[in-house]
C-alpha cells in the first residue's frame, strides 16, 4: 500500500514537529475525544510537577488505533477496546483508564430530565424505526401519567465512527436480538433511520434543534448541556438514572483479565443500580518497545495520574478506577511491556 | 557605450529572461504535476473499493461497516441533487440581484449593496452551517416544512418529493443552505459582467424602444454569457465540494429517499464525518473512492460547462 505508506510519512513528520514544538521529552499520544478533557487536565497537573508535557492529539479512536499501529505516537486511545485477538496481531497491550457512560437525551415538550423511562427494548425498538410515535403503547407502558405528545420520533445518532457509538450499539444489540441480527455493534453502523451528527456536540446540538428526538451523548455532554436524560430499566428490571454513583455500580462487578488486555464490555451489568450503557476508554502501546525511555514515560504519567487524578477525574463527571484496578494494570505493565533486550520497562 | 559593456548587459538580460521564462513554466506545471498527483493518489488509495465492489459501488445504496459493504449511490444523489437545488433557486435570485445593481438601483444605493454582497461572499462556511442548524432548521422545521408537507405534498407528481416528517434537518435544506452562499458568488459575478457591457450598446436598444428586461435579455445576456456561465460555474463548483455548511444540516443518513424533506448525505460530507475514524482498509478505501466520484463530477460538470460555452459561440449571429 503505497498511500498507506505515504500517510505514514505525513504523520510521522507531522509528529516530529509536533515533539520538536512541545519540547523532546515530551509525551505523544492520540485518540478517543471522550476521555481528552481528563487527558489534558491530568497532563496539566503532571507538567507543573514534573515538567513533562503530553501532547495529546483528540482525533478519535479509529485515527488513535491507526496511529499507534503506524508508531508514530508513544501510546493510542480507544473508546472501544480492542479483543484480545486484534490485540495480539498487532503486537500492542491495553489497559483501562477512566469509566464513563452513554446517555440517551431526549428533547420532547412537557417532558422533565428524568421524567421518561425506557426500557432498553423499547430504546433499540425506536431505533430500528419499529417504534415511531412518542405515545407508543411500549413507550407508554412504562410511563403511566407522563403526557406523551402524539408526535413522530426523531432520532438522531452518530455520524462518524465512535467509541459511543460502539458502546451504544453493543447495549442494543445485548438487548435486542433484533438489533444484534439485523444492525450490529461497531463503531459505526449502518442505522435504520435517523440523522447523525458529528460528534458528540453534533449529536446534542441536533437534539436541541430538531423538535421530538432522541439521541445519544456521553455522559459529560448530557450533563454540561443540561440535557433531558431518560431513566434506563437495567438488568435487575430496575429504572436507573445515569450518574457517576450507577456508572461506578455498573464496573464494581467487572471482572478484569489483564492477560486479556483488560478486554470487558461493561454494558448490561448486574446490580440493581447499574447503569446499562456503561463502558471503559482504553490505552494502546506496542509489547515491544524500541524506545524504552519513551514508553517509562508514558506509564509514570498514567502511573501519577491512577495515585493523584482521582479528584480531577471526578470533577469532570468521569468515574475513576478503582484501587484494585489500578493495581493489576501496574502489574500488567511490569509483565508485558519490554524493552528490545525483553527486560520489563516498568 | 563600448561592444563589450553592451555584449554583457545583453548577455545579463538575456539570463535573467531563461530564468524568467524557467520561472513561469515551473509555476505552470507544478500545478499540473499537482494536480496528477492527487489524481493518482486517489486512484491508488481506491483499488482496494474499485477491485471489491466494481461498477456496483456507484449504484449500490449500502453503507454498512459491521458487513464491510460499501456503495456510492447515497452520497452522489445527495450531493448532485442539493447542488441542483442550490442553483435552482440561486441563478434568479442572483440575476435578479445583479439587473438591480447595474441597471435599476438608485446610484446611492449601489455600493452599500454590493458591499453587502461581496461581505456574504467572504463569511467562512461554518458560520453558514451554524447558523443553518440552530436558527434556520428550527423556523425550517416549524413553519415551512409543514406548508410543504400541506400544500405541495397533494399536488400529483410532485408529492412524493415533498412529504416527510417536519424536522429541519433534510436535503431541501441543505439545497436552500447552500443557494444562500453561492448566491454571493454568481451575482457579483454577474454585476461584474454586466457593468462591462458598453452602455452605447444597451442605449442603442433603448433608442429603438427596448423594455429593460428585453435590454437585459437579448443584448446584456448575450454579450456577457461567457462571464455568467463562468459564475455559475464558479457556484456549482462550491455548492458541489461545500462540507461544512452542508454536514449541519443534510442529516449525514445514508439511505435514499424520494423525499427532499428526509436526511441524507453528501459526498464531502460523508469523507468529513468519517475518515478520521474509518477503520479497516476497504472501510478508507471506499471514502477514498468517493473523493474520486467527487473529483470525477466535479471534472465532467466543468467539461459540460465550456462545451455549452462553445455550442453558444458557434451559433452566434445566426
Amino acid at each position: 500500500m503505497k498511500l498507506n505508506q505515504f500517510l505514514r510519512g505525513i504523520s510521522m513528520i507531522a509528529a516530529l514537529f509536533a515533539a520538536g514544538t512541545a519540547g523532546a521529552a515530551d509525551i505523544t499520544g492520540a485518540g478517543a475525544t471522550f476521555p481528552y478533557p481528563v487527558y489534558a487536565k491530568w497532563a496539566e497537573a503532571y507538567k507543573a510537577q514534573t515538567g513533562i508535557g503530553l501532547n495529546y492529539q483528540s482525533i478519535g479512536s479509529g485515527g488513535g488505533i491507526k496511529q499507534i499501529k503506524a508508531k508514530t505516537v508513544n501510546f493510542g486511545a480507544s473508546d472501544a477496546p480492542l479483543n484480545p485477538n486484534e490485540l495480539g496481531m498487532a503486537g500492542l497491550t491495553q489497559f483501562p483508564t477512566v469509566i464513563g457512560g452513554v446517555v440517551p437525551v431526549i428533547n420532547v415538550e412537557g417532558i422533565a430530565p428524568g421524567q421518561l423511562k425506557l426500557t432498553g427494548q423499547a430504546l433499540a425498538d425506536i431505533y430500528l424505526g419499529k417504534v415511531t410515535k412518542w405515545n407508543d403503547s411500549e413507550i407508554a407502558q412504562t410511563n403511566p401519567g407522563v403526557a406523551l405528545p402524539d408526535a413522530g420520533i426523531n432520532v438522531v445518532h452518530r455520524a462518524d465512527g465512535s467509541g459511543t457509538t460502539f458502546i451504544f450499539t453493543t447495549y442494543l444489540s445485548q438487548v435486542s436480538t433484533e438489533w444484534l441480527r439485523s444492525v450490529g455493534a461497531s463503531a459505526a453502523v449502518q442505522w435504520p433511520l435517523g440523522m447523525g451528527g458529528k460528534g458528540n456536540e453534533g449529536v446534542a446540538s441536533n437534539v436541541r434543534s430538531v423538535k421530538n428526538s432522541i439521541g445519544y451523548v456521553e455522559y459529560a455532554y448530557a450533563l454540561q448541556n443540561k440535557m433531558t436524560h431518560v431513566l434506563l430499566k437495567n438488568r435487575d428490571g430496575q429504572f436507573v438514572s445515569p450518574e457517576a454513583a450507577n456508572f461506578k455500580a455498573a464496573a464494581a462487578n467487572a471482572k478484569w483479565k489483564p492477560e486479556e488486555g483488560f478486554y470487558l464490555i461493561l454494558t448490561n451489568q448486574p446490580g440493581k443500580d447499574s447503569w446499562p450503557i456503561t463502558g471503559a476508554t482504553f490505552i494502546l502501546m506496542h509489547k515491544a518497545q524500541d524506545n524504552a525511555e519513551a514508553a517509562k514515560e508514558v506509564l509514570k504519567f498514567f502511573d501519577w495520574s491512577y495515585s493523584n487524578g482521582d479528584k480531577m477525574a471526578s470533577d469532570l463527571d468521569y468515574v475513576p478506577l478503582p484501587e484494585n484496578v489500578t493495581k493489576m494494570i501496574r502489574d500488567a505493565w511490569k509483565a508485558q511491556i519490554k524493552d528490545t533486550h525483553g527486560k520489563s520497562v516498568w | 557605450m563600448p561592444t563589450s559593456q553592451l555584449d554583457h548587459r545583453l548577455k545579463r538580460q538575456n539570463l535573467l529572461d531563461i530564468l524568467f521564462r524557467g520561472l513561469t513554466r515551473f509555476s505552470a506545471l507544478a500545478v499540473l504535476t499537482l494536480l496528477l498527483g492527487i489524481i493518482l493518489s486517489l486512484v491508488i488509495g481506491s483499488v482496494p473499493a474499485i477491485k471489491e465492489f466494481g461498477w456496483g459501488f456507484l449504484v449500490s445504496s449500502d453503507w454498512n461497516p459491521v458487513t464491510d459493504r460499501y456503495g456510492a449511490l447515497v452520497p452522489i444523489v445527495g450531493t448532485l441533487v442539493t447542488a441542483s437545488i442550490a442553483l435552482l433557486i440561486a441563478i434568479p435570485v442572483s440575476f435578479g440581484i445583479a439587473l438591480f445593481l447595474t441597471e435599476l438601483s438608485p446610484q446611492w444605493l449601489r455600493r452599500p449593496l454590493g458591499i453587502a454582497i461581496e461581505l456574504l461572499a467572504g463569511i467562512p462556511s461554518i458560520i453558514y452551517g451554524m447558523w443553518g442548524l440552530f436558527i434556520f432548521v428550527p423556523f425550517f422545521a416549524d413553519h415551512i416544512e409543514p406548508w410543504i408537507n400541506d400544500h405541495l405534498g397533494h399536488v400529483p407528481l410532485i408529492s412524493p418529493l415533498f412529504t416527510g416528517p417536519n424536522m429541519g434537518i433534510s436535503i431541501l435544506a441543505a439545497g436552500i443552505i447552500l443557494a444562500i452562499m453561492v448566491i454571493p458568488f454568481i451575482a457579483s459575478v454577474m454585476r461584474d459582467v454586466f457593468d462591462v457591457v458598453p452602455s452605447m450598446l444597451k442605449e442603442s436598444a433603448y433608442g429603438l424602444g427596448a423594455t429593460t428586461w428585453e435590454v437585459m435579455y437579448r443584448v446584456v445576456l448575450p454579450y456577457t454569457k461567457i462571464g455568467v456561465v463562468g459564475g455559475i460555474m464558479l457556484g456549482l463548483g462550491r455548492a458541489l465540494g461545500e462540507t461544512m455548511a452542508v454536514t449541519f444540516v443534510i442529516g449525514n443518513a445514508h439511505r435514499l429517499n424520494a423525499s427532499l424533506l428526509y436526511p441524507g448525505n453528501s459526498i464531502s460530507s460523508a469523507l468529513a464525518n468519517e475518515f478520521t475514524e474509518a477503520v479497516g482498509d476497504l472501510y478508507t478505501s471506499s471514502l477514498i473512492e468517493l473523493g474520486l466520484i467527487l473529483f470525477f463530477i466535479t471534472f465532467v460538470v466543468l467539461s459540460l460547462a465550456r462545451l455549452l460555452l462553445l455550442k453558444l459561440t458557434q451559433r452566434e449571429g445566426r
